[in-house]
């Protein structure tokens, strides 16, 4: 079989194994999966910013926060789920703009300190305002979504539901990549000043990189209140950005399926080592840091390293292929 | 009577007390292929940083085909049918030869949104792979850029620069580091090119064999200024670009 092949069956392998994993377990365990599809939308969205484009941002809770709460308010105002989530992401697209902005001009470091303040700033306005957002208290009872004839009020049915839709914002987000935007996105990640001398309008790209990374996580936030059913601004503070930025890291940056494996090992791990009782958090950021010094390119990397180490395949680069076979 | 391909007039730059660009005003005319050379810090660079856009000029201005772009912004300059090489390898690395020459096609087709749901390859894999014949590069195709060697990286850096159709291209030092053989196969290159297509090329060079056999006219700077200009040959015996280049 064919790698081209091979890709298709193993991705219906996941999907079916996604369908199944729920499947006779407690509600909490469903939680835990469904917090799990959350993250990977929000660290997907991440994984097109820093992974794809290059631009880094402490910021994806707060867009996450963003979608949130304008879903919460609106279903709580009556709106349906399928009308509020969009006008969150729309929100996020829009504020990811013009978050977009100070990249124009500073990088790395100092973007990074950028994307910081604007985390702070939206956490501050969320618990000052608490006319719109309910201050500390934040908000609670957001209806989950009912579609009549599927009703997503118990865990199972909000799971596959959150699954369906993590599934269209992957698809969705493999088209942008493998779009000619996706080319542009790694040309700026990887030298923007010869990428602006081929044409590229590095300043758009950046932003509309911003932009849709944003909106991701206001789709996530979108779930996140439904799931929930209860938000503050402590939900969305600078350690949820690190997390996701850790799910991104971890999983393997500039990897399309690096912020599902992230994702898992973020949010999955350490429920998987609460058998440890009270070592389960020390156990789990070692295994963190052993994971970065030895697979700084994310675990989505270390099948690659493996098959190169024990199944080596000598390939020659084109040109050299005549001397490669005289070994 | 047509307007220059490249018109340079009254450009200055300075950076503090250094007078890096002094007035310089030519014409390069379509077709052309123009060498400009001088000493190790004669303004080359900062020159062709200003013509480029990468630099704002203290005064003075760029005419392309008789439009102004003093100003203008590189990826504007790109739609306007400006290409550039760098002095620097300047190829995306992690992307396969094919991807980097078809980025350097794709903005040039369609629209924002033409790109984005239109085909993945914008519909330029067969333009591509023509330009990446053109310069011999066929066996590699599908390798990453990242893992050509340097000479190899430099033909694909010509290649991306061409790939838009350019009318004027400007290439910094493109045989900055590239061995013989490879050299030999670039000039043949560019000449058959500009001979195929009339395209106008602005070399700097520090190879002097190189520009001399590839350039029809050169100019040669020196603290900035333009000290002489004229063919090869004049070049050769001119006295004053002797002394600028031995110090004398």
């Amino acid at each position: 079989m064919t790698r081209l092949n091979k890709r298709p069956a193993l991705l219906l392998f996941l999907l079916v194994l996604a369908i199944l994993a729920p499947l006779g377990h407690g509600n909490y365990i469903i939680y835990v999966l469904t917090s799990w599809l959350i993250f990977s939308i929000a660290a997907m969205g991440l994984n097109l910013t820093l992974g794809y484009a290059g631009q880094i941002s402490l910021a994806q809770a707060s867009f996450m926060a963003i979608g949130a709460y304008t879903t919460a308010i609106m279903t709580l105002a009556g709106w349906h789920w399928l009308i509020a989530a969009p006008v969150g992401m729309v929100l996020c697209f829009l504020v990811g703009l013009v978050l977009g902005y100070p990249a124009l001009r500073v990088k790395g470091h100092f973007l990074a300190f950028v994307t910081l303040a604007f985390n702070t700033l939206v956490f501050l306005v969320l618990r000052n305002e608490d006319w719109l957002t309910g201050g500390s208290y934040g908000l609670s009872s957001m209806p989950r979504p009912d579609f009549y004839l599927f009703k997503t009020l118990k865990q199972l049915p909000f799971y596959y539901f959150t699954l369906a839709v993590t599934v269209v914002a992957a698809l969705v987000l493999w088209g942008i990549v493998r779009s000619p935007w996706g080319r542009a996105f790694k040309a700026l990640r990887e030298n923007p000043v010869r990428a602006e001398s081929l044409g590229v309008d590095t300043r758009r790209i950046t932003l509309l990189a911003f932009a849709i990374g944003s909106a991701y996580a206001g789709l996530a936030g979108a779930l996140v209140s439904p799931l929930v059913q209860y938000i503050d601004p402590g939900s969305f503070g600078l350690s949820q950005s690190l997390r996701i930025l850790l799910m991104v890291v971890v999983g393997g940056s500039g990897f399309f399926f690096g912020p599902f494996v992230g994702a898992a090992v973020v949010i999955l791990l350490p429920e998987m080592l609460r058998f440890t009782a009270g070592y389960y958090l020390i156990i789990y950021s070692a295994l963190v840091i052993v994971m970065l010094a030895y697979v700084p390119n994310g675990l989505i990397g270390i099948g690659t390293r493996l098959r190169e180490r024990f199944w080596p395949q000598h390939r020659a680069r084109g040109d050299l292929a005549k001397g490669a076979q005289l070994k | 009577m047509t307007a220059p391909a490249l018109s340079v007039r009254n450009i200055s730059k300075t950076f503090g007390t250094i007078r890096a660009v002094n007035d310089v005003s030519f014409d390069v005319r379509t077709g052309e292929i123009l060498g400009l050379i001088g000493p190790n810090g004669s303004g080359k660079s900062t020159l062709f940083n200003c013509i480029l856009g990468q630099l704002p000029p203290d005064g003075g201005a760029v005419h392309v085909a008789g439009q102004q772009v003093s100003g203008s912004r590189a990826c504007d300059l790109s739609k306007l049918g400006v290409g550039r090489t760098f002095q620097q390898l300047s190829v995306f690395p992690q992307m396969s030869v094919l991807d980097n020459v078809i980025l350097a096609g794709q903005e040039h087709h369609g629209s924002m949104l033409s790109r984005l749901f239109g085909k993945p390859d914008a519909g330029l894999t067969a333009d591509a792979e023509k330009m990446i014949s053109f310069f011999r590069l066929e066996h590699l195709r599908d390798e990453l850029a990242g893992s050509l060697s340097y000479g190899q990286q430099k033909l694909l850096d010509a290649a991306m620069a061409f790939m838009a159709g350019p009318g004027l291209v400007l290439l910094d030092e493109p045989a900055g580091g590239v061995n013989l053989t490879m050299l030999a196969h670039l000039k043949e290159r560019l000449q058959t090119y500009n001979a195929e297509h009339g395209t106008t090329f602005v070399v700097i060079e520090h190879n002097m064999e190189f520009v001399m056999s590839l350039c029809s006219r050169i100019i040669v700077l020196a603290e900035g200024a333009i000290i002489a200009e004229g063919t090869p040959d004049e070049i050769r015996s001119n006295q004053q670009v002797i002394d600028a280049y031995l110090g004398g």
